[in-house]
């Protein structure tokens, strides 16, 4: 009788699955959507409903024209993780195009030619931010006001009329519907000349700690990222490092001149850096994996994030660094292998 | 006494308490024992017995074929029936050379001979004996225990390791409980055999009573330098070189032996039997084995003789046959899934575990590695599990040992937590035989190559030393000497002519 001979371990750990830490990420993140969409209007909604749409159909046909098994992998969570994140990098009222053509180049590109799950060594959601912020800049500064600045409120109808036809009620125009966010906001009021403390208080998008609205949305991500390390799906180092250095370097500036460089607290709670820092720079495919290099590569984007910000071309920088720094990953690898158990010092 | 700890490991659902309701009981004596002549690391054992030949119990039937082996004994009296190769217990499922023995049922026992006070004996007799009674390492690997009580250096602590960190396993548990005056007196044995300067027994902390029933051993034997330290249950906390980082927080080098960090470390099994051997003067017949597991109607512990095919013992506990998927050999991280249930016990099998069919997933979906590093958290030897599979998949073996492949231990506990489903260690054991065996391969080609280049050497050397010896006899053929000679031997005839002829004809 031949019988297949199956090699130890014989048992496997029914907490682990990469489907499930897939859906816990999308769990975390998921108040703070709610809370994006409640603050910015059914855009929100729209746009995510056909990220995610875009994403499976793209990983699907890529899947078929691989020749590979459909099932595991379209059900695993990422392609729908990968479209959350970036929805949660375009503006509300991003016209249709936009958001297709930046997912299909994430799923496509960014992760299917490059082998697919696991093989690809930029993060995806990234990379399709990044393909539209250097090809389309004018369309993704348009960002829509948070309901509370808004004089005007866009329903369901008009909102899915403007994203795929481009068109407003008669007496709207785009203009009153957006404005700049205020990491934009901040660096070019900063280049003209005025003081921080002059721009918080002269335009009405900045409050408590960052922009308005946008803390409730950072707080949520913070709670989200803190149960998902709680609940051991992502490690504390990433995080930890991201905001602990982009938290020290914009003190630094902060001191030495708080008339032109914003409170460490502005940095931390606008823009994407919470949102990087759980969700983002943790994509372990990307990453460094040793816990000495996670300590590094979290600390490496917490500090290109502060210096595109300051000295960039652009208003926030944590898709340019998170891929900076996923460039970096195998090196920092490579040297940050832990001691092996019973070995001296490792000697590189 | 202060404790240390590993990097990693993992807690794992102990399923312990099922087999430890019952008292331990002799298994029934099979019909027909199999006893295979390589029950320990080393060269196999040589028979000393011929097919038809009676015998007793106890009475060798095989010897040790070389210093790094172990005797084989009869561990029933009857009649050997054949010399063959039969399945056992490997992960191959190979077949390999066993003795077989048909039972008479009497179990008559060879003449023993008693020692009372091991203090009469000296360590170098001690060990004797031990190699005698044909006594390896009970805790799994199976190393022949002699060698490692003779460590030619001062042996500061003398670990007896009662962890037992593996699930479902209970054998050690139980002989803790029920036989721990016998383990205490191995115990003093093998330090007087290695003349340690003090003892440690580490027990896991799921194992109260197994510790209580110890310490009472202790005070009762009265032994002053030996202590009781209790481990966090954390596999794999029974790991030797894991046991003594918590024990002794000392490291065990790389590629070395504990005997480096000053220690030597045995299993409590091994303890029992040494007592066993040295006072009672019996060989390694039997041993304690849970018999466990969902498709397991009475989970419990026998003592059962080494060489009882595994159906048997399966049988007597009341094993749904027909639901079942997997017998496993040891325990569910690291033993053995047995191909064939005609399989004997041996010396090494601690645990038969029988999993109901759905139990474990057999084959699971493979996913891709997301790089997560939930394997290198857990890694006891922290390495980096994840590299090491990245580089053993795409068959770069150099890689693999820059990342310290050879110092994995194949506890399993990667590839019990990867939410990928990759068999990490089955990879890690692919590229290990696969360097193994490129190294033996470079061996024979490095030694074809020395030969050639020898032989082609030689050759060329004889070849020149013809050259010479032809350049040398050349002379001897020229002209002037031919003249010489000729001109040399009218000489001698002309003096020769008119008188006597010369001397030296």
């Amino acid at each position: 009788m031949f019988k297949k001979t199956i090699s130890s371990p014989h048992i496997h750990s029914p907490s682990y699955s990469t489907q499930g830490m897939m859906f816990r990420v999308i769990l975390a993140l998921l108040p703070a959507v709610a809370v994006y969409a409640w603050l910015f209007g059914w855009g929100v909604i729209i746009n995510l409903l056909l990220a995610v749409g875009v994403a499976l159909s793209c990983e699907a046909a890529m899947l078929t024209v691989r020749d590979r098994p459909l099932l595991p992998t379209i059900t695993d969570g990422s392609a729908i993780l990968t479209a959350l994140l970036l929805v949660f990098a375009l503006p509300p009222l991003a016209p249709w195009w936009l958001t297709t053509i930046g997912v299909a180049f994430a799923i496509i590109v960014a992760k299917h030619l490059y082998g697919g799950l696991g093989f690809n060594p930029f993060n995806p959601a990234m990379i399709g931010y990044v393909v539209l912020l250097v090809s389309f800049p004018r369309e993704l500064t348009l960002w829509s006001l948070p309901a509370q600045l808004s004089e005007h409120t866009l329903d369901f109808g008009s909102t899915l009329n403007y994203i795929f036809s481009g068109t407003l009620p008669a007496h709207l125009g785009i203009d009153a519907l957006t404005s700049a966010t205020p990491l934009d906001m901040m660096k070019t009021q900063l280049g003209l000349g005025h003081t921080t403390s002059g721009i918080i208080a002269a335009h009405p998008v900045f409050g408590f700690m960052g922009g308005k609205g946008w803390i409730w949305i950072n707080l949520l991500l913070l709670a989200g990222g803190l149960w998902l390390i709680y609940r051991r799906i992502i490690n504390w180092h990433i995080p930890a490092t991201l905001l602990g250095s982009l938290f020290a370097i914009s003190l630094l500036f902060f001191l030495l001149d708080p008339q032109h460089a914003p409170s460490p607290l502005f940095h931390l709670f606008s823009g994407a850096a919470i949102l990087g820092a759980f969700f983002i720079a943790t994509d372990p495919v990307t990453a460094a994996t040793s816990n000495i290099g996670r300590l590094w590569y979290g600390a490496g984007i917490g500090i290109l994030i502060y210096v595109i910000r300051s000295w960039g071309g652009f208003p926030d920088g944590v898709a340019f660094a998170v891929l900076l720094m996923n460039m970096a990953a195998p090196t920092i690898d490579y040297y940050t292998k832990p001691r092996v158990f019973g070995h001296g010092d490792r000697d590189a | 006494m202060k404790r240390w700890s590993f990097h990693g490991g993992v807690e794992l659902p102990g399923h312990k308490q099922k087999s430890t309701t019952r008292p331990v009981e002799s298994a029934p004596l099979p019909k027909q024992l199999i006893l295979p002549l390589s029950q320990h690391l080393g060269a196999p054992a040589e028979p000393v017995v011929n097919v038809g030949d009676k015998v007793q119990k106890g009475e060798m039937i095989a010897k040790p074929g070389g210093f790094v082996s172990a005797p084989v004994h009869a561990s029933s009296s009857g009649i050997v029936t054949a010399i063959e190769e039969l399945p056992v217990p490997h992960p191959s499922g190979l077949y390999a050379p066993c003795i077989t023995i048909k039972t008479d049922g009497k179990d008559t026992w060879l003449n023993r001979e008693q020692q009372t006070d091991y203090r009469q004996l000296e360590p170098a007799l001690i060990r004797e004996r031990i190699r005698e009674a044909g006594i390896v390492g009970l805790g799994g690997a199976g190393f022949p225990a002699f060698i490692k009580l003779n460590p030619g250096k001062t042996v500061k602590t003398l670990i007896l390791n009662g962890a037992e960190c593996e699930p479902y396993i209970t054998s050690d548990d139980m002989l803790m409980r029920e036989r721990a005056d016998e383990i205490v007196q191995g115990l003093l044995i093998m330090q007087r055999a290695v003349q340690a300067l003090h003892c440690i027994i580490a027990i896991e902390d799921n194992k109260p009573q197994a510790a209580q029933a110890m310490q009472a051993a202790l005070q009762q034997i009265g032994t002053v330098d030996t202590g009781i330290v209790i481990v966090p249950a954390r596999y794999p906390a029974g790991g030797e070189k894991q046991l003594i980082k918590v024990v002794t927080g000392q490291e065990v080098p790389s590629g070395g032996l504990p005997i480096q960090v000053g220690v030597v470390c045995q299993n409590i099994a091994t303890a029992a039997a040494i007592y066993r051997a040295v006072y009672r003067g019996e060989p390694l017949l039997s041993r304690y084995v849970t018999i466990t597991g969902s498709a397991v109607a009475e989970p419990r512990n026998l003592e059962v003789l080494i060489g009882t095919p595994v159906r048997d013992l399966l049988d007597s506990c009341g094993t749904d046959f027909t639901h079942l998927q997997e017998v496993i050999m040891g325990g569910p991280m690291m033993g053995i899934a047995l191909a064939d249930h005609e399989v004997p016990l041996v010396k090494t099998g601690n645990c038969l575990l029988a999993l109901k069919q759905g139990e474990i997933e057999l084959h699971p979906t493979v996913v891709p590695c997301i790089r997560c590093g939930n394997c290198a958290d857990v890694c006891p030897v922290n390495l980096l599990p994840q590299q090491l599979y990245w580089h053993a998949r795409s068959r770069d073996f150099d890689k693999t040992q820059e990342y310290d492949l050879f110092d994995c231990i194949e506890c399993g506990c990667c590839a019990y937590v990867c939410p990928s489903n990759i068999p990490l260690v089955h990879y890690y054991r692919f590229a290990k035989s696969e360097i193994r065996s490129q190294q033996e391969q470079k061996r024979k080609a490095d030694i074809a190559r020395e030969r050639h280049e020898k032989r082609e050497q030689r050759l060329a050397r004889e070849k020149a030393e013809r050259a010479a010896r032809h350049a040398r006899k050349k002379p001897g053929t020229d002209d002037e000497t031919k003249k010489a000679a000729i001109q040399a031997a009218l000489e001698r005839a002309r003096a020769s002519k008119p008188g006597t002829p010369p001397d030296d004809v």
